[in-house]
């Protein structure tokens, strides 16, 4: 069953269209919503909450439509905003519990899943300190369980890594993929950053300027282009051979595409997962050490600039 | 490449028991409004929060009080058998008591919101603005009818100890109950959608004290004015631009209490105008918080 599904969807303000027939059909799983600030993200979200009423066009959100049943859909969905919105006096118990409560559960339960759901985001002692004292990472995860606490079918996400730190980037990242492969919560994830969503979604889509620029599974996004990089030692009793050349010189040789990337990289194009054995015994044989051999997917980013630069009627027919 | 094998668990960890699912009711607008109701009407006094925050409306709920309490142990002592004033003039002598506190209060129900802009987490659960806005306001005028009606059942409870006339005080303290209905009212109304307006409560408490303290200084001035220059019975217009000369007014026309000082209704045509004047006020602001809140 679709999560979520839009069929023309045009939005339009006094002064800009801010989605434009928009029809993109959602999947269970981790969802990326990828483009560029003001490319229509927000909008969209507001309208699949049934907050705002679209110009022209229908959405459908787990079944059910956004103009007539919004009620109905809030009630399964949980909304992340990508701004902050949380009251620094009151500590993240308080405040998710509150919040479950407005969503409809009994105080007893919206006691039992608040503490549930922060264990699942990770805050444990410090839930019961004012929020004001948190961290962004902190803070980001009691949006986050404020947004699942009512255990909803879908949440939406609105650039849940926004203001993190690599490292805080990367949990976030891996909880959002708990979300669905351990809560079994489907998400819709905004980012305007798309390295960070090849990672982490089954599926995305790429808006700009309200239009939809593209749809597709992650892999397809990144499988034709994937490489490998290979960079290894120099020959211990003969310093002066040039290993690089000879070893691009074997793996195409061996029906490989290889391109030298600068220095001592060479870029190898998978071709399926004989070509880790062919760049393995290449190396073996050369008798030299292997540096790295790590897959160096195309980047999302790459593809979604590239793309952007076209045509957008070259667009349609260009892709599956 | 096979999968990696996981690390030996420490010791001291916290077992995961896995996701649950919810599958409880869900009990939807109703339940969800009621528990904000219940939230806000608490958090108007403080109750749930810091110390620091149950100072001020605690304090003016017993400021609100005592005078009540003196008012009954002096007509007890002097045994006079009346109560020395009408419930409802007690109501307009505490007017600043009143104001003072509905200004820090209603910004503390709505500029908290606006400010840490929680208010779309509300609005993207089943509960609509206008939902809110009746919580909300609910809760403002439940907590300013607490206020307003205590110091009011304090002198009806001292009336009845000290054995006055039980009909006559019933009857008066009904009339001063209708008077508290109104100052909840108008008061709670005006003073949320001033609080609506912005995410500072500092803004908020500033702009309500002003509109409620300074329409009626103009109003007392307006009243000496043309008291001096003519006759009384048009002076009492003045009332029309000052919030608790217009409930007082109005009340006392209503139930044909005896005037004294500015309150009065220039004639009846003039007490229609107060009580309408007072449904229209709070029925406008009311309108637009719910409109300030639909464009969320």
């Amino acid at each position: 069953m679709s999560v979520i599904i839009t069929d023309n969807l045009t939005k339009r303000f006094p002064r800009v269209t801010a989605l434009d027939r928009l029809t993109v059909d959602v999947q269970p799983g981790v969802v990326g919503l990828v483009g560029a600030n003001g490319a229509g993200k927000s909008t969209l979200i507001k309208i699949l909450l049934g907050l705002a009423p679209a110009t022209e066009g229908t959405a459908r959100v787990l079944g059910l439509d956004v103009a007539t049943e919004g009620a109905v859909i809030r009630e399964r969905v949980g909304y992340m905003p990508e701004h902050d919105c949380l009251p620094p006096d009151v500590s993240a118990t308080e405040f998710v519990v509150h919040m479950a409560r407005m969503s409809g559960l009994p105080a007893t339960a919206a006691r039992e899943r608040t503490a549930d759901t922060l264990r699942h985001v990770g805050l444990y002692e410090e839930r019961y300190r004012p929020i004001g004292g948190y961290s962004t990472g902190m803070k980001q995860r009691v949006k986050l369980a404020q947004a699942l606490v009512h255990d909803p079918q879908l949440v939406l996400l609105d650039e849940p890594t926004n203001g993190l730190d690599p490292a805080g980037r990367d949990e976030m990242l891996e909880l959002i993929r708990r979300v669905h492969s351990d809560f079994g919560i489907s998400v819709l994830v905004t980012s305007h950053l798309l390295g960070e969503l090849e990672r982490t979604c089954d599926h995305v889509v790429v808006v700009d300027g309200g239009k939809l620029l593209r749809s597709s599974s992650t892999a397809d996004f990144t499988k034709a282009t994937a490489l490998l990089a290979v960079e290894v030692t120099d020959r211990q009793s003969d310093p002066g051979f040039d290993v690089t050349a000879a070893l691009s010189e074997r793996l195409t040789g061996g029906g490989l595409a290889v391109t030298a990337d600068g220095g001592r990289v060479l870029l190898v194009e998978i071709a399926g997962e004989e070509t880790y054995d062919l760049v393995r015994d290449a190396v073996a044989g050369l008798g030299v050490g292997l540096v790295r051999m790590e897959q160096r997917r195309h980047r999302i980013a790459e593809v979604f600039q590239d793309r952007a630069a076209d045509d957008r009627s070259e667009e349609a027919n260009d892709h599956v | 490449m096979s999968e990696p094998v996981p690390a030996a668990v420490p010791a001291d960890v916290i077992h995961d028991i896995g996701y649950r699912h919810y599958d409880g009711p869900r009990l939807g607008r109703r339940y969800a409004t009621r528990s904000l109701y219940t939230l806000t009407l608490r958090g108007s006094f403080g109750l749930g929060r810091s110390i620091r925050s149950k100072i001020l409306p605690m304090g003016l709920l017993a400021l609100m009080c005592v005078p009540a309490l003196i008012i009954v142990a002096v007509a007890v002592y002097v045994k006079s058998g009346k109560l020395p004033l009408e419930y409802e003039r007690y109501l307009t002598i505490m007017d600043f008591v009143i104001a003072v506190f509905v200004a820090s209060q209603a910004p503390v129900a709505l500029s908290r919101d606006l400010r840490f802009m929680t208010v779309p987490l509300y609005f993207s659960r089943p509960i609509t603005a206008g939902d809110y806005v009746l919580a909300k306001f609910g809760a403002m005028f439940s907590a300013m009818f607490l206020l307003t009606g205590l110091p009011l059942l304090i002198m009806w409870i001292g009336s009845l100890l000290a054995s006055m006339n039980f009909g006559y005080n019933l009857e008066h303290f009904g009339y001063g109950l209708v008077a508290a209905v109104l100052f909840s009212l108008l008061y709670s109304s005006l003073a949320l959608v001033i609080a609506a307006m912005t995410p500072r409560r500092g803004f908020g408490v500033a702009g309500i004290i002003m509109l409620l303290l300074i329409s009626s200084a103009i109003a007392s001035v307006v009243y000496f004015v043309i008291n001096r220059h003519d006759q009384s019975a048009a002076a009492y217009w003045s009332n029309a631009i000052s919030p608790p000369g217009m409930i007082d007014s109005a009340v006392t026309w209503m139930f044909k209490l005896p005037t004294t000082g500015a309150v009065g209704v220039p004639s009846d045509l003039g007490g229609f105008v107060f009580l309408g004047e007072i449904a229209a006020l709070s029925a406008a602001a009311y309108g637009l918080l719910v409109r300030r809140y639909r464009k969320i």
